[in-house]
């Protein structure tokens, strides 16, 4: 018996059972919890990993969604971000699960997501550079730490702080679409220090909203000297 | 967050990071659980505290988080003696305790990478962590100031309802306790009219200038007593303190709080009642307990009130150790029905294979041809959901609901509108659902979650109505339990003693 670390029920952690689910490694949340988790699975957008059968035809073009046939055609963001994966569809669970992570400070509870973000990783992002989207100053003393780099460090690979955020997160949100494609204010800068230069870089987020951020982190990366950028997010 | 200690005329001093000069501090910032002891200030009779601060920190302990004050302005009460600071999580041989929730299970305490102390392990409760987090370097910050009374000291009762003689007697017995320290408990059967029983002992208390809290498992709880004590007690200042509670900062005379938002006060109030009446599948249980204790004064006067006394509590009646009252009767009069018990095979195993016992297709059947509504009581949530399927084939309007259903309050709606005819369930609903013609069963009663307690509380369901004081209660088991006995005896009993 062991204490689901979302419910804190305690449940039967059977090794038969994870055999047969073909994880070979402890589970960390019950049935239920995880049963309320739904990962992507199918057929999904190439670019932004969302799945497409969530979508009429008429919004989708070849395998990419419409949202990344609009980034596609912006001049300024064409092939900045080559992919990115998802584990789960941002359903309510995922949003109540997200937000005691951030905004009551469970820093525990993104080990449940360590052994599905490491095979996400394993399968697409092997050799990549791992650099989490940063935090503004104020907003990670605010919360003590920064989910993003929590879930890249769950990797077990070396993780490089490579950008600082200029503009306070608040001020990104308000932005309305066409704010957020002129790129006129850089949100995020180089750490100067670290070279990125002819690496691939994986950037890691809590969530894919809109794309924007990604591609805001992406074009710092790019104009430092990176080869391919992709991403990996827990929600999309 | 970070902390510095210096020395001032030989005293150890401390004070958040920033607030001195670098030159004065003795070392350099470490996180607040790292500091050397120390001792509050001395309250300095010149200095003229701050009457906002006052009153919101005032019987409480908080986060500098929940106080909506700047660090400067809080640190300035601190150097003259009316705020001090402590550590949220306490350390004592490797084994940690939480200050504000009293969770002392190790695998409620996680640790961090900190980017406020900057610590590579910074422990936090998880425990509490809904409330905001208390790490080991958030200290909770205490009120040690002149006291704040709320300045008010008149108080009428704005109610001229009829209390029966049993609820008289309780009524008369809890307002004489008022002023004294001490516990008494009122062991009041569901539907007793427990609520009017408060009222004079509340009102001596306001009036004597005390503060008054009654605390509650549940928020339906709150919600519902709320209303009726604002408009009891119209001069008074009620709050009411539940999840999402926007009277959370204010300063209230009269609180009803949930068990976890009563863990904010400490030392705050002279009398508290501790209504469980309805805290199925909770009980008293220990964190009520701990928010309890804590936030009541030394010399408080506590009151219980509750339909099902636990076994400590009983035994300590009967040594004469605690003080009791009874009030068996329920409002109209009539008894409670007596619940039947009835053999239902290994219904388990029927659900596996797909198929529903035949005695809860009978009496689910039964039901609807007569057209009376039904809880149907189940031990589990997976059970609920596949007993619901099953239903809904018989009839479609059936629902199932548990505490965490994000419907509940629709469903429940339906159900009290007559338009759900059987609810299944895993919990007790809100008691605003008084629905007359209203039967109970109970499937797997000899499960461990159904105590006496519990089957007391979910037999008190049934009849809750002048127009039909014979609802049907009915155990469906595998094997009869000590708690089914003990609770078909305890209503006996509770019956006898009503029509004395
Ligand atoms: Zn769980
Ligand atoms: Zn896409
Ligand atoms: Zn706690
Ligand atoms: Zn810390």
């Amino acid at each position: 018996m062991k204490h689901c670390l979302y419910c804190d029920q305690l449940y039967i952690d059977e090794v038969s059972w994870r055999f047969f689910l073909g994880l070979n490694e402890e589970t960390t949340l019950c049935s239920i919890c995880r049963g309320s988790l739904q990962e992507i699975h199918g057929e999904i957008c190439h670019c932004c990993g969302r799945p497409l059968s969530l979508f009429p035809e008429k919004y989708r073009q070849d395998q990419l969604c419409y949202d990344c046939v609009r980034w596609e055609k912006e001049k300024n963001w064409q092939g900045l971000l080559t992919k990115n994966r998802s584990l789960y569809i941002y359903n309510d669970h995922l949003k109540e699960m997200i937000a005691r992570i951030k905004y009551r400070g469970d820093a525990k509870l993104i080990e449940a997501f360590q052994l599905p973000l490491k095979k996400l990783f394993k399968k697409h992002f092997k050799d990549y550079t791992v650099v989490p989207i940063p935090l503004s100053e104020k907003r990670h003393y605010e919360r003590g730490f920064n989910q993003a780099e929590l879930l890249a460090r769950l990797l077990d690979v070396p993780v490089m702080n490579a950008l600082v955020r200029t503009i306070h997160e608040e001020k990104q949100s308000k932005k309305s679409r066409a704010e957020r494609i002129a790129i006129k204010h850089p949100i995020f800068r180089m750490v100067e220090q670290q070279s990125v230069h002819s690496k691939n870089i994986l950037l890691i987020d809590d969530v894919y909203t809109t794309g924007s951020t990604l591609r805001q982190a992406a074009l710092a990366l790019k104009k430092a000297g990176a080869t391919t950028i992709c991403s990996i997010t827990l929600a999309r | 967050m970070r902390f510095v200690s210096y020395l001032d005329k030989g005293k150890v001093m401390v004070a958040p990071e920033g607030l001195v000069s670098i030159e004065k501090a003795k070392s350099p910032p470490v996180s607040f659980h790292l500091l050397p002891p120390f001792q509050p200030e001395p309250y300095n009779e010149s200095f003229k505290p701050n009457p906002d601060l006052q009153q919101h920190l005032f019987g409480k302990l908080l986060l500098f988080d929940e106080i909506p004050f700047s660090l400067e302005d809080i640190h300035t009460h601190f150097l003259n003696g009316c705020v001090t600071y402590e550590k949220g999580i306490i350390e004592n041989n490797g084994r940690y305790s939480c200050r504000r929730c009293g969770n002392c299970e190790k695998h409620l305490f996680a640790s961090f990478a900190c980017f406020r102390c900057k610590e590579e392990q910074c422990v936090y409760c998880r425990k509490c962590i809904m409330m905001g987090r208390i790490s080991q370097c958030t200290p909770l910050v205490r009120w040690i100031g002149p006291s704040y009374s709320g300045g008010q000291k008149k108080s009428l009762l704005n109610w001229n309802g009829e209390l029966s003689s049993a609820q008289r007697e309780a009524s008369r017995q809890l307002a004489d306790r008022i002023g004294k320290r001490g516990e008494f408990l009122i062991w009041a059967v569901c539907g007793a009219g427990k609520t009017e029983v408060l009222f004079e002992a509340v009102e001596k208390s306001l009036c004597m200038g005390q503060r008054v809290c009654i605390a509650t498992p549940r928020t339906d709880v709150v919600l519902e007593l709320l209303p009726r004590l604002k408009a009891v007690f119209p001069q008074t200042k009620v709050i009411g303190l539940y999840g999402g509670s926007e009277e959370r900062k204010e300063f209230g005379q009269l609180v009803i709080s949930t068990t976890h938002q009563l863990l904010r006060y400490e030392q705050a109030f002279d009398f508290v009642v501790v209504d469980e009446v309805d805290a199925f599948p909770f009980s008293f249980d220990k964190s009520l307990q701990f928010a309890v204790q804590k936030a009541k004064k030394e010399e408080a006067t506590l009151a219980y009130l509750t339909a099902t006394p636990s076994t400590q509590m009983k035994k300590r009646m009967q040594k004469g150790e605690l003080a009791f009252i009874k009030i068996p009767r329920r409002y109209h009069g009539f008894p409670l029905p007596v619940p039947k018990m009835k053999w239902c095979g290994n219904w388990q195993r029927k659900l596996n294979h797909k198929k529903l016992p035949e005695p809860i297709e009978s009496w689910v059947k039964q039901q609807l041809e007569k057209r009376r509504q039904g809880f149907l009581f189940v031990p589990t949530i997976p059970i609920l959901q596949t007993i619901t399927e099953h239903l809904q084939t018989f009839d479609p309007q059936i629902e199932g609901v548990h505490a965490e259903d994000p419907e509940r309050k629709e469903k429940v709606e339906r159900f009290r509108k007559g338009v759900i005819p059987i609810i299944v369930t895993t919990t007790i609903l809100e008691r605003g659902v008084t629905v007359p013609f209203t039967d109970i069963a109970v499937l797997g009663a000899e499960d461990d979650v159904f105590t006496e307690s519990a089957l007391v509380q979910i037999s008190g369901r049934a009849g809750r109505s002048k127009d039909d004081p014979n609802g049907e209660v009915i155990f469906y088991h595998y094997g009869k339990t000590n708690a089914m006995i003990q609770a078909i005896r305890h209503i006996e009993s509770m019956n006898k003693e009503g029509f004395l």
